[in-house]
Formats: C-alpha cells, structure tokens, sequence
C-alpha cells in the first residue's frame, strides 16, 4: 500500500518561496536600519544605533508615533462600538433582509482602499457634501475641511475597517444558543440588561480578536492616510515611505518600520495573551 | 423563538448602512458631472469623463496588468497552498503550528514593513521594477489568504476516503488527483477568488516595488490623487465600483460573501 507523502516534503516548496522571498528581504531591512546614511555618501555600512537613537529622542518622530498609535486607538473604539452593535442588528434580521445586509456592509472590502477613500476625500472637502450639510443646518458659519485633520483621517479608516469588526463579532453570534437570550428576558430581564449582561459577554472573544486586528491594521495604514492626511500629517506609515522613496534614507526609514512592526506585533501578542488567558475557556 | 429589531436598532443600522454606502455613492455620482472640476452633476448627466477615460490609456492598461498579475499570482499561490495545506491539515507532527504560524507570518506584518524589504531585497538582487519581483511579493502576501480557505475544505475530508483508495491499488497521484482534489475544489476555487481579489486592491506594498511598466490600477489611482483630485480619477474610480458590485453579487451568489471572509458559514 502506498504511503502518504510526507507533511515536509509536501510544506517544501511555500517554504523555499517564503524563505527566500520573506525571511531574506525581512532579515535585510532589520539589517539596515542599523547602517548609516550619509547625505552626500548614501549608506555607510557600519553598525550604529544612531537611526533608533534619532527616532526615539526627536519630538518629531516622537508625534508621528503617537498620531499612528493615537488615531488606531480611536478608530479601534469606534469599529468596537459601531461593528458590534450592527452585527447584532443584522443577526436579528430575517432573511432576505440579512443576506442583502450583509452583502451591503461586507462588500466594500472588495473595493480598492483607495477608491473607497476618495469617495471620503470627494466629502471632506471644504466645498464637499459635509461642509455644505453643516453649513445649511446652520452648525458652522464657514466651509469647513476635514481634509488634513486627524478626525478625518480617523472617519474614513474607521469606513475602511469597519467591516472587519462586523465579520468577527458575526461569527461569534453565530455560536450563541438563542435560548439564552430567550431566558434571560422570559425571567423579566430588559432588552438592555440582556445585550449587556448575557449578549456581550458571550460575544467578548469575537470583540477581542476584531479589535485586535482593526487596531493593527489602523496603525499600519498607508493609503487612507496618505490620501486624507496628505503630506503634513504624517504617520509611521506614510513617514517611512517619504524617506525611502523621497529623501532616500533608506536606513531611517527601515528603522521606522522595525519600530512599527515591533510595536504592532508587541501590542498583537499582548492582547492575543489576555484573551487567551481570559477566554480560552469559551474557545475549547 | 425569533427576535425582531426595535426601533433604536433600525435607526441606528439605517445611519450605519448611510456611512458605509456615503463615500461609494459619492464617487459614483460626482463621475456624472459635466464639469471639468469635482461637483455633483447638476442640470443632467454627462458620461464626458467616461469617455476621457478611453482617451487616457494609462489607467486601462494598468487595468489590464493588475487583472493579468491578480490571475497569475493568485494561481501561483494556490499551487503552493494546496500541498502545503494537505500537509497541515491531514497530519499532527512536530513543528506542525509552528509551520501554519510561518505560512500565515504575512498577514501579521504590515503591508509598508513588506514593500520596503522587498525594494531593499530586489535592489540586491537586480530585481527591482521587474515583472517577476512584484509576481513573487503579491504572491508572499496572499499566500495566507489562498491557504486558510485551502486548509478550510481540506479539514473537512474524511481520511479514510484516501486510505480506501490507496487500498485499492491507487497510486499517490491518482487518490490526489481523484479523491483529494475534488474534495478540496470549492476550498481551492474560494481561495484563488480572495487571493485575485486582495492582488487586485494592493496599493501600499506594490507601491514601494511598481516601475512605470509596471504599475498597478491602485497604484496608478493613487499617484493620480497624490498629484490631483480630478473627475476624471473619479470615474475611472466608479467603473471600477461598478465593476466590483457585479462581482460582489455573482460571488454572494456563487460561493457567499460570509464564507469567503469568515472561511464558513452557508
């Protein structure tokens, strides 16, 4: 009787391509963000801290940290609060309703991310359908831009991850006995009490694990804002891109990405720990 | 026992589905303006920046190569994946998590880490703004894509279909190629679908890498917008909306939305 191949041999092949075409152009960039650059030399090849030493004492950089990391948070907070609360409505829609909902809130992640942020760019501005809308109810005296501010870029990514958020709470609600909620309001419990004391907390893992990846795909965002943050209003991202592809720093820019990469995949197995820790039991 | 939403939750999902259809529906009306700057279209439509689109061939030929890069990396990737989630999903051996960890790695890091090593790693190399370097890196990053909704058909198969088969007398490749294979099929065809459709949309990665012969659609929309915000990047931006609608619908009908983000459901 013929034998199974072997799990190794089968793996062999995605392995060479990720060794060669992952480890290798990974390994580089961690390699030169240790080198330095010269203005008129280019990059020296000589081992130096200076790049994460000039990262982590300059304000400038410093502000462009906490803007990536502060408009994360809040886009974080607002997918959390908006995608849960929509995933819980559309669960309590009855079909055809939910199938066309779903299709509605899912399907712009097919769109490119740019498309969909110009369409957030083509709102914003100062002669855009916000300003004009705030203008006739009277809550503003001038046009106003949202374009270049961090509440603007903090809008369109939350459009953009949203969905995300929506999908992970989703399936959590799919796992849900419905007699639980049924329980809880035939005992004389309010629609509130039972969202808050029996939905919720069954539905955590699945918050958990959306917030999770909404925080780390915001802080790593490039397109969105590049487009509506433009080029004062840096993040890590965009400040990276500058430097490689515009002023050429090259070692400065791969310091950049190493602190960003290492911040994003700190703050991912952090918050993967606690969740596991706390509700490990619901998942096994 | 059914639930029905009260009226604070149909408000709220009215205003929820405004937002998320607000800037979609704004790119598509703003293309309809006779204008030569960004307005909604007033006093009747004009499809005069359709029709300039066919007088930029920029962005239809950068259509043409994302569509003709989507296709190829996205079966590259397959052809990696489905060995590699065979080996996963049928067997337990040592180092197995630790396998699935590292071919799931890409999804972890962010897109701008990946575009500058992969400029850094081509310029060693002499790759840099060729064709095969951007094919190779779109294939690194949907790799994990092609491979969880793989490993999600081939989780389900019962093993010892394959065992009656080699008992049988079958060879190795005749029991994949006529047991396993149309087994994992819905898994593979799934996930060649998300892996096109994430190729198709990647901006932040492929923008480090793209030559000027080898730029993207997104990539192409991009540096548009970075330079201006015209109508005519508009409407190249709802033809592309259109374009995606129809396959959002045939694919909601073909495979279901729900399955190929969440890798189950229906």
């Amino acid at each position: 009787m013929a034998q199974r191949a072997n799990p190794w041999l089968l793996s062999t092949p995605a392995i060479l391509v990720y060794a060669t075409f992952l480890v290798v152009p990974l390994a580089l960039v961690f390699l030169i963000s240790f080198f330095n650059f010269e203005f008129y030399g280019g990059i020296q090849q000589a081992f130096t801290w200076e790049n994460y030493v000039d990262i982590l004492t300059d304000g400038y950089y410093y502000e462009i940290y906490a803007r990536t990391f502060g408009v994360a948070a809040g886009v974080t907070l607002a997918c959390l609060v908006l995608g849960t609360a929509e995933a819980y409505v559309l669960s309590r829609m009855a079909n055809p309703w939910k199938g066309l909902f779903l299709m509605v809130v899912l399907g712009p992640l097919l769109i490119s991310v740019v498309v969909r942020t110009l369409g957030w760019a083509l709102l914003f501005g100062s002669t855009g359908l916000i300003s004009q809308a705030l203008l006739a109810l009277g809550l503003v005296s001038s046009p106003v831009s949202l374009m270049y501010s961090n509440l603007g870029v903090g809008i369109a990514l939350t459009h953009v991850l949203v969905p995300f958020m929506v999908i992970a709470v989703w399936a959590s609600l799919q796992r849900i006995n419905p007699s639980t909620e049924a329980a809880a309001l035939s005992l004389g419990a309010s629609q509130f009490t039972v969202i808050r004391r029996v939905i919720v907390p069954q539905v955590m893992p699945g918050i958990l694990s959306g917030s999770i990846m909404v925080f780390a795909m915001a802080a790593s965002a490039f397109a969105t804002p590049a487009i509506v943050g433009g080029r004062r209003l840096k993040t890590v991202a965009t400040a990276a891109y500058d430097e490689f592809l515009n002023t050429l720093n090259w070692p400065l820019g791969a310091a950049l990405a190493v602190l960003l990469l290492l911040a994003t995949v700190v703050v991912l197995l952090a918050a993967n720990r606690m969740v596991e820790r706390r509700y490990g039991a619901v998942f096994n | 026992m059914t639930f029905r939403n009260g009226p604070i939750g149909l408000i709220f999902h009215t205003l929820f589905i405004a937002f998320i259809l607000a800037p979609i529906v704004m790119v598509c009306a703003v293309a309809f303006t006779s204008q030569g700057f960004i307005s909604l279209p007033s006093g009747g439509l004009s499809l005069r920046w359709f029709r300039a689109i066919l007088d930029n061939p920029r962005f239809i030929e950068a259509f043409w190569f994302s569509l003709g890069l989507g296709a190829l990396s996205a079966t590259i990737a397959i052809v990696l994946a489905v060995p590699a989630a065979l080996a996963v999903a049928r067997n337990r051996f040592p180092g197995r998590e630790a396998l699935l960890a590292f071919f799931m790695s890409p999804l972890m890091i962010p897109h701008v880490v990946l575009g500058l090593a992969f400029l850094k790693f081509f310029t060693s190399v002499a790759l840099v703004g060729t064709y095969f370097g951007l094919m190779v890196a779109h294939v690194i990053i949907i790799m994990p894509y092609a491979l969880r909704l793989v490993l999600a058909s081939a989780t389900g198969i019962d093993p010892s279909l394959e065992r009656a088969a080699l008992s049988l007398g079958a060879s190795n490749w005749t029991a994949f190629r006529r047991i396993v294979l149309p087994l994992v099929l819905p898994g593979v065809i799934s996930g060649w679908v998300i892996a096109f459709i994430t190729s198709f949309d990647e901006l932040t990665m492929s923008i480090f890498i793209a030559s000027p012969s080898t730029t993207t659609l997104p990539v192409r929309i991009f540096l548009h917008i970075e330079d201006t915000i015209d109508p005519l990047v508009t409407a190249v931006s709802a033809v592309l909306i259109y374009a995606t609608a129809i396959a959002i619908f045939i694919l909601d009908r073909a495979i279901g939305l729900e399955k190929l983000f969440v890798g189950k459901g229906r």
